[in-house]
């Protein structure tokens, strides 16, 4: 295969403004991150510990294979979402090998608000059910939670996607033979009782979980019975009476023990289907990433300088290279799994899009997973374009797109916005898994556009009524709303609100596209059905 | 000329004697006990026979079962190696008795140097230097102690039938004296049955000399030079070494002379070693002479170029000795270290176990190892746990030495916990490379031997650190390979983390104390970056693993560092010192139950000596229930809460495994 030759020049002022704007943005991401990674805080954390508890990171530590990668998801969820401070929604959740088998492990973060349930702990817990189902991974359900956010009950229970989905969706993982296992650490309430109750197998931890439907004061006030919670539903009359529990542990420790060991005898095999070749480096440095990417958001440069930092060798055969080159699409590998990649490199076009189509045709039919570097504004709009049937041009690729049946991975590397979001894999198109760099920025359209729009319709507005409108006035109406667009869009509001799996330094990208691709082949890949594409 | 020679002995000295023999065309006779029916000796004989069950007294210490052995067998000859029947008259006379010939001295000799007082008359009467001392009858403690006085303080008390410290004091001055003969006699009384006192000059910093002798049926006598056997531990030999440092030509024709008048004095025949003690202005005295083939007699060997089981052989035959004083020479320099399945931190309690692995360092004309086991074979505990002899030779002390260390670094044993580390560490002091040498080497020494220095052992962890993540990224990446996804990054990435530096924290156990390492992993540039910081440390740290080495870059601090390590615990050997180390696994909270009842296990490998309390007597916490004794030390098994015994698994006399359950005890409801 070819390999890409690189043209930045690293020694240039620009790439290193670029590389000391990007630079910044990770480093924050990572403070962001530092001070999620700290759950509910140090008091929290230490009354947790004083129970003889582990952390729930810690929990997932003892879980995983020793020396094992953790793909954490979601980890700004619920930030800035809600008065309280939610860190990473209460809840942790994320891909990792658990005696050899690739695991959705789910842990409940007792240290934040007792570990309830708020709005978007729910969408965070059934997205890892989501993935799990996609692709095919056992769940490990780490339970240390008081049930539902009550205050918000509204929010969490009624609907469709509200909590009744989690037990909705072990009930069907199981019948899919997408094992579940609950571990319970510590309390679970009401509704939680039925993680450990409707999980395959569960264990829980001697004189520390509880599983009950109305703990001692709601049996005390509808009963007048005093019990205590570990006489109503502790570890002991679970194992020995009630059978709602399957393991009686000693301690953390040992519940987790006793789930590795659980995962080990699973009887699982991996359908690998692809065609391997032995991983290479790629030729280029991967942090020279952060120099390419222009601080400056509105300039434009080669995505494939992104690809040669991303697949095997920086090889990457392109496809169509002289059509419709506001799209690059290639065949290429990542840690040895063929992929086909689909890059943005400028405006859609009705040539790109259709040549788009093409190529996720070419994948599907092949069974070759897809990734898309997003990075657009949108298809081109005007009088020439429409006539040139754009819109069906446009609505091929996004057919393409959501019948493919393959995994698809979707990297926001710049802008997402429009229907450029749809004929990219957004979230609406079912990637496997969707992760945005921190200088991304995900709207309808652009913040100067959308303001752009509407003071012209205000424009119009004024003009019918033959109001003045001051350039200073135009601008002080426009500002608030570039700002809202600017707030909105930026990665960690669209992260804190699950629109993706997580934020990710542009550095991790091969290796955070390695883990999903390889987390997803244990779902053997399907046969594709297209819908009708309008010709 | 001979045909036939029976070995009544086991282990390494059974398997060296009879390899000799069978190169000197000489049929080998075996003898075993039950529990060495699959022993390295036993397949090395021409031919072998059961004499008894496991223990000793049953079997290899059956003097009259091995003659008929012997007479069954047609064997012309029986060597008994050392230890067992080595140096007891009984059975060179039983063999006298049967036209058998001993390997070994005249009764006569065996006889007159087994009372160590008896020895010191003859050899006083024979002219050789006696450490100035009392070997009177008369055992007031009036005259002893004005003896004592005689000679001056420091002196040492000794039983006359003694032996291994048994029934021995050091008396520093005259107030200490009365107490010490009281616990001196009573030791001597309750060991071999006789309290009879010796009282000598006490050598403060003596070194433990001894001279090989032989001498043959026609009155030609020589002298193989020197041993120098000062390192010891509780009276028992570490490291031997040939020659002596430091002594000279003089010195040694002297100390050879005085050896060879020793022997004639007692009209010795065959191999003798007579030990001496060396004073530090080169004095010497006559301490005792053993009449037989000393386990150290390879390093004789090796700078000798002779093989003293052919001489034996030869000189019991009748034939003259091969070589006269003026044809030996020395050349070169030997050590031999002693390879011991016991714990050197736990006071050297003997370990048994299965030798599931064993490699020994490759042999060549440098390296030798004497030995008697194989892998899989069991170190029991019946006999003297010494696995092997590590025995190297160079052309000087230093370049010796070095080869002792690497040898010592290569060693590998698993299953069993061996002094190789204590080994290790013993031979790499700057006093030992220095040659500083006297009996109470271990002891002057110790902080750098048993590592007790913590700021030695923070020096360590960061390799240790290293190690463990370095082997748990290989094991991960070994462990989890999927056939169908074999180049899968959840196997290759290592530990990696989203927006995060990973880091854990290892517990790393140190002799009996725990230390928390946290061990950060930098990203990037390809190579794995670590840093590693404990209490008293931080450290950046690279490094891979290379079979059995470690290669570190701590702080931009390259070495190669020889590891040994199995599942439970590893030892790594760096240029100064070895560190024994073994992950702390979390608490499973598994042995909670132990605490409220259950079983209380031998600590050691020994015999069950008494049980003090009878089963269902009520007891009390800490109340002694069961006395076992191993390595001459009593130990004894306390109740861990009130409660009673509900059965013992042994009586009194029984021999028992280290980690057997020796009671069953039932805890009183709190």
């Amino acid at each position: 295969m070819p390999r890409i030759e690189s043209k930045i020049n690293a020694k240039s002022q620009a790439f290193a403004d670029n590389a000391e704007h990007m630079q910044a943005q990770v480093d924050d991401l990572r403070q962001q991150f530092s001070q999620i990674s700290q759950g509910g805080g140090e008091k929290s954390n230490q009354r947790h510990i004083n129970r003889g508890k582990l952390l729930p990171r810690e929990r997932i530590e003892a879980l995983l294979d020793p020396g094992a990668p953790f793909l954490e998801l979601s980890q700004l969820a619920a930030l800035h979402v809600y008065d309280d401070d939610v860190p990473a929604a209460g809840i942790i959740s994320g891909i990792g090998r658990v005696s050899g088998v690739e695991c959705m492990i789910v842990a409940n973060d007792a240290t934040v608000k007792g570990g309830t349930y708020y709005p978007l702990t729910v969408k965070k817990h059934l997205r890892a059910q989501t993935i799990a189902e996609q692709n095919n991974l056992p769940c490990i359900y780490l339970v240390d939670s008081g049930g539902a956010n009550l205050p918000r009950q509204d929010e969490v229970f009624p609907d469709r996607e509200h909590f009744g989905r989690i037990f909705y969706n072990q009930a069907n993982l199981s019948a899919a033979n997408i094992p579940q296992i609950a571990v319970v650490m510590g309390s679970c309430t009401a509704g939680g009782a039925y993680v450990p109750a409707m999980a395959d197998e569960s264990i829980i931890v001697k004189e520390q979980g509880t599983i009950f439907l109305g703990g001692p004061p709601l049996v005390k006030a509808a009963t007048g019975e005093v019990v205590t919670a570990e006489e109503l539903g502790g570890g002991d009359v679970h194992c020995r009476t009630s059978g709602v529990a399957d393991h009686l542990a000693n301690n953390d420790h040992h519940a987790l023990k006793i789930a590795r060991d659980a995962v080990a005898r699973l009887n699982r095999t991996k359908p690998v289907s692809l065609q391997l070749t032995e991983p290479v480096d790629p030729a280029y440095d991967v942090k020279e990433i952060y120099g390419i990417v222009p601080k400056d958001t509105r300039q434009s440069y080669d995505v494939r300088e992104i690809i040669a930092r991303v697949v095997d060798g920086s090889e990457f055969d392109e496809f169509k290279a002289l059509y419709g080159n506001t799209l690059v699409c290639g065949f290429a590998r990542i840690f040895g799994y063929p992929v086909g990649i689909v890059a943005n490199n400028g405006i859609l076009f009705s040539e790109s899009a259709q040549k788009g189509a093409h190529f996720i045709e070419l994948c599907a039919q092949r069974k070759i997973p897809l990734v898309f570097l997003q990075n657009i504004t949108g298809f081109m709009v005007g009088k020439q374009y429409e006539a040139g049937g754009i819109a069906k041009h446009g609505a091929k690729m996004v057919t393409a797109v959501a019948c493919a049946k393959v995994p698809k991975f979707t990297i926001l590397i710049g802008g997402s916005f429009g229907a450029g979001n749809y004929g990219m894999c957004g979230r609406a198109y079912d990637p496997r898994f969707l992760f945005m760099w921190p200088n991304a920025r995900i709207s309808v359209m652009g913040g100067e556009q959308a303001a752009g729009v509407l003071a012209q319709v205000k424009r119009d507005q004024k003009a019918r009524q033959d109001e003045d409108w001051s350039e200073a006035e135009e601008k002080a109406f426009k500002q608030p709303i570039i700002d809202d667009y600017e707030h909105q869009g930026h990665p960690y509001y669209a992260s804190a609100r699950l629109w993706d799996d997580g934020v990710i330094d542009p550095a991790d990208t091969r290796t955070v596209l390695g883990l999903c691709l390889s987390a997803s082949l244990n779902k053997p890949i399907e046969d594709t059905r297209f819908g009708v594409f309008r010709m | 000329m001979l045909v036939k020679l029976l070995v009544a002995n086991r282990g390494e000295i059974s398997c060296r004697i009879m390899r000799t023999a069978q190169r000197m065309g000489i049929h080998t006779v075996a003898v075993y006990s039950d529990a060495d029916a699959n022993a390295m000796h036993v397949q090395i004989a021409d031919e072998a026979v059961c004499i008894g069950p496991a223990p000793s007294k049953d079997s290899y210490l059956r003097a009259e079962k091995i003659i008929e052995v012997a007479r069954k067998v047609g064997a012309d000859m029986i060597h008994p190696g050392y230890g067992f029947l080595s140096e007891n008259a009984h059975f060179a006379r039983l063999c006298e008795d049967n036209q058998i010939i001993f390997v070994g001295p005249p009764v006569a000799a065996i006889d007159a140097m087994g009372s160590k007082s008896a020895a010191k008359k003859i050899m006083e009467a024979a002219g050789v230097p006696l450490v100035p001392g009392y070997h009177g009858d008369d055992q007031s403690p009036e005259i002893l102690r004005a003896e004592a006085e005689k000679m001056g303080y420091p002196v040492l008390l000794k039983a006359a039938a003694g032996g291994g410290g048994k029934g021995m004091r050091q008396v520093h001055q005259a107030g200490e004296f009365e107490q010490a003969l009281a616990a001196a006699k009573r030791e001597s009384m309750a060991g071999f049955g006789d309290d009879q006192m010796l009282v000598e000059k006490y050598l403060t910093q003596p070194r433990h000399v001894e001279i090989q002798v032989f001498c043959d049926v026609h009155g030609n006598g020589v002298y193989l030079f020197e041993r120098d056997c000062s390192v010891q531990r509780r009276h028992q030999k570490v490291i031997e070494e040939a020659p002596a440092p430091g002594v000279s030509q003089a010195l040694r024709a002297e100390m050879g002379e005085a050896a060879l008048k020793a022997a004639k004095a007692i009209n010795y025949v065959g191999a003798g070693t007579v030990e001496f003690l060396l004073d530090t202005d080169g004095s010497f005295y006559f301490m005792e002479m053993n009449t037989r083939l000393q386990v150290e007699h390879p390093v004789t060997e090796m700078i000798s170029g002779q093989d003293l089981v052919e001489w034996q052989i030869r000189v019991a035959s009748g034939e003259e000795l091969p070589l006269n004083q003026s044809e030996l020479t020395i050349n070169g320099h030997a050590f031999e270290a002693r390879i011991y399945a016991e714990d050197p931190d736990n006071e050297f309690l003997p370990a048994t176990g299965t030798l599931h692995f064993l490699q020994p360092p490759d042999e060549s004309d440098y390296v030798r190892v004497d030995t008697g086991v194989r892998q899989g074979d069991q170190v029991s505990v019946y006999y003297d746990p010494m696995i092997a002899k590590l025995i190297v030779w160079d052309e000087d002390r230093d370049k010796a030495l070095r080869r002792l260390v690497k040898a010592l670094s290569e060693y590998r044993i698993k299953g069993v916990t061996t002094n190789i580390d204590f080994l290790y560490n013993l031979v790499s002091t700057r006093a030992f490379k220095q040659a500083q040498l006297d009996t109470g080497f271990i002891d002057k020494h110790q902080q750098q031997i048993f590592l007790k220095d913590e700021a030695d052992i923070a020096n360590l962890l960061p390799l240790a650190a290293l190690y463990l993540v370095l082997r748990q990224q290989q094991e991960h990446q070994n462990l989890s390979q999927h056939h169908q996804d074999p180049y899968s990054p959840w196997q290759s990435l290592n530990a990696w983390r989203s927006n995060q530096q990973y880091q854990q924290k290892l517990q790393i156990k140190v002799h009996e104390s725990t230390h928390e390492v946290t061990v950060k992993q930098i990203e990037g540039d390809g190579q794995k970056r670590f840093i590693i910081s404990g209490e008293r440390f931080q450290a950046d740290a690279t490094g891979e693993i290379q079979q059995d080495s470690l290669i570190a870059i701590i702080n931009g601090h390259r070495q190669r560092v020889s590891i040994s390590a199995d599942k439970q615990s590893c030892s790594l050997y760096t240029q100064y010192s070895a560190l024994h180390f073994s992950r702390q696994a979390p608490d499973l909270g598994l042995l909670d139950h132990d605490q409220h009842g259950g079983g209380l296990a031998a600590p050691m490998n020994g015999s069950v000596v008494k049980l003090v309390v009878e089963v269902g007597q009520q007891v009390s916490k800490g109340q002694e229930l069961v006395i076992m004794e191993a390595m001459k030390m009593e130990h004894s098994l306390k109740a861990p809460s009130d409660g009673k015994v509900t059965e013992f698994f042994f009586q009194q006399g029984d021999l028992v495994d280290g980690g057997a359950e020796l009671l069953a005890f039932e805890a009183d409801d709190a």
